[in-house]
């Protein structure tokens, strides 16, 4: 394979690390915000967040991307399908990640909790001191698996027209006809990034180990 | 008249149609260390957790420090109070948990620390000092720097009180606080336990601990079936001839402890 093919290759793996880095973090972010309201006692938005959870862990990834693709120039919004693509990443991977984080609420001891409570905090200190710090440390390994999944699923992004590396394999096979060392380079390029995402999550793992008897 | 470190006014607690505290009536003396005993399911750590509003009561009221906590009486309805009452009549209030409950991700020092950073407020270089001399007092200044895990279950619980000492309680509550211990650990507890006595905290105790409840406290109170059997004075509990109830539960729950008062 040629130099020429393989930097096109690698700027590829940049746009898909890139996508899939901002989808991780964003996703995170909003899942803890969904997670919150999730486990609220606001019966009303509890079923809200409940109801997103369950729309965009039920629709596939890529009917979610046409949807949004398609569904924001109508709301008015003209976005470029980069945009498009990052909304529907983040949105979906968020919906997964409310659910891990959810899990991992609730297997906060309750009695940590009632510590909190009759040393007098709020549920707003409590949740931001105490149960959120061991909930998310609980929750590292299913938050990572999510990260290294929402990774794969990028390729699915050049359904709105975005440029990533599945896509540009393809299209250097194609246009070479020679698929083969393309599709091992995309290959190798794609474990490469995966390592990079489980090494950083092992690093926090070490960080943040709850530490129990 | 002194007022009482808690007051029980005629209190119910129900889980389902399972009636767990029925009409308990119960003055804790202030300066004092008020013990209750009983078997399993008698309602003593459902009663400690109703006074900790940990459990909300289905009836009666509970005040502490003679302030109403939770609920109180006007005109004679019972009405709900403010949260906001509620949180600054329980800030008298300190509780040590049988399994210590511990902040697995704080230090000891940050364990103690903490209430007084995010509830009291105050600048973190004066709750670290307060939270030091709080573990030096339970006798543990060496192992501020230690995580739950590194420790004894005995030295986590002294971790525990310590933290519940931090904020200058008017009332301790302690409910079981020595029965996940070795026998070899309870000593370290108690001990602590027994220097607060002496220093004349209010104290309400759970325990099984019949040795440390004979003699340290000035009034133990005997519960069966979510109610009240006997209050009094160790010396008038204990006395012979003992209520049939008292005299069982001591020979099936307590073989290896009750030798000493036979």
């Amino acid at each position: 394979m040629s130099w020429k093919l393989f930097t096109l290759l690698v700027q590829a793996a940049g746009a898909t690390a890139l996508f899939s880095a901002f989808a991780v973090v964003a996703g995170i972010a909003l899942g803890l915000f969904v997670c919150g309201v999730a486990l609220s006692r606001f019966r009303a938005a509890a079923g809200v967040a409940r109801l997103y959870v369950s729309f965009f862990r039920g629709v596939p990834l890529l009917v979610q991307l046409l949807l949004v693709y398609h569904l924001l120039p109508v709301l008015g919004l003209n976005v470029s399908s980069a945009t498009a693509a990052l909304v529907a990443l983040t949105l979906c991977t968020a919906a997964y990640q409310a659910e891990n984080l959810r899990g991992a609420f609730l297997s906060v001891p309750n009695g940590l909790v009632e510590a909190a409570d009759v040393v007098g905090m709020t549920p707003w200190q409590r949740f931001r001191r105490i149960e959120a710090p061991i909930a998310l440390r609980l929750a590292i390994p299913a938050l990572l698996n999510e990260a290294v999944a929402i990774l794969h699923a990028s390729a699915l992004i050049s359904v709105v027209g975005v440029i990533e590396l599945t896509k540009t394999a393809r299209d250097l096979a194609a246009s070479t006809l020679e698929p083969l060392p393309l599709y091992a380079m995309a290959g190798a390029l794609y474990l490469v990034m995966n390592m990079v995402l489980v090494y950083g999550g092992r690093l926090a793992e070490r960080r943040f180990s709850v530490r129990t008897a | 008249m002194i007022i009482p470190a808690a007051q029980v006014d005629g209190l119910d607690k129900e889980f389902g149609t399972t009636r767990v505290l029925d009409r308990i009536n119960l003055t804790i003396p202030a300066g004092q260390v008020t013990c209750l005993i009983g078997p399993s399911g008698s309602g003593k750590s459902t009663l400690l957790r109703c006074i900790a509003m940990l459990e909300e009561p289905s009836a009666g009221i509970i005040s502490v420090g003679g302030r109403p906590l939770g609920f109180s009486l006007e005109n004679g309805k019972r009405v709900k109070l403010p949260t906001a009452h509620n949180r600054e009549v329980r800030g008298q209030i300190g509780m040590v948990f049988q399994q210590f409950n511990l902040w697995p991700h704080m230090t000891a020092l940050g364990n103690v620390a903490e209430a007084l950073k995010t509830v009291r407020r105050m600048p973190k270089a004066q709750a670290n000092e307060i939270a030091g001399q709080k573990l030096d007092e339970v006798g543990l200044a060496h192992r501020r720097d230690y995580y739950p895990a590194q420790l004894s279950g005995g030295q986590q619980q002294r971790v525990a009180i310590a933290r519940a000492l931090a904020l200058e309680p008017k009332l301790m509550l302690f409910d079981e606080p020595t029965s996940s211990l070795d026998p070899e650990l309870t000593g370290e507890v108690l001990n602590v336990m027994r220097k607060l006595a002496e220093q004349g905290m209010s104290m309400i105790v759970v325990s099984h601990e019949i040795g440390f409840v004979a003699s340290v406290a000035s009034k133990v109170v005997f519960l069966d079936h979510g109610r009240v059997v006997l209050d009094g004075t160790p010396q008038e509990v204990f006395a012979k001839p003992r209520h049939p109830r008292l005299a069982q539960f001591l020979d099936t729950y307590l073989d290896r402890e009750a030798v000493m008062l036979a």
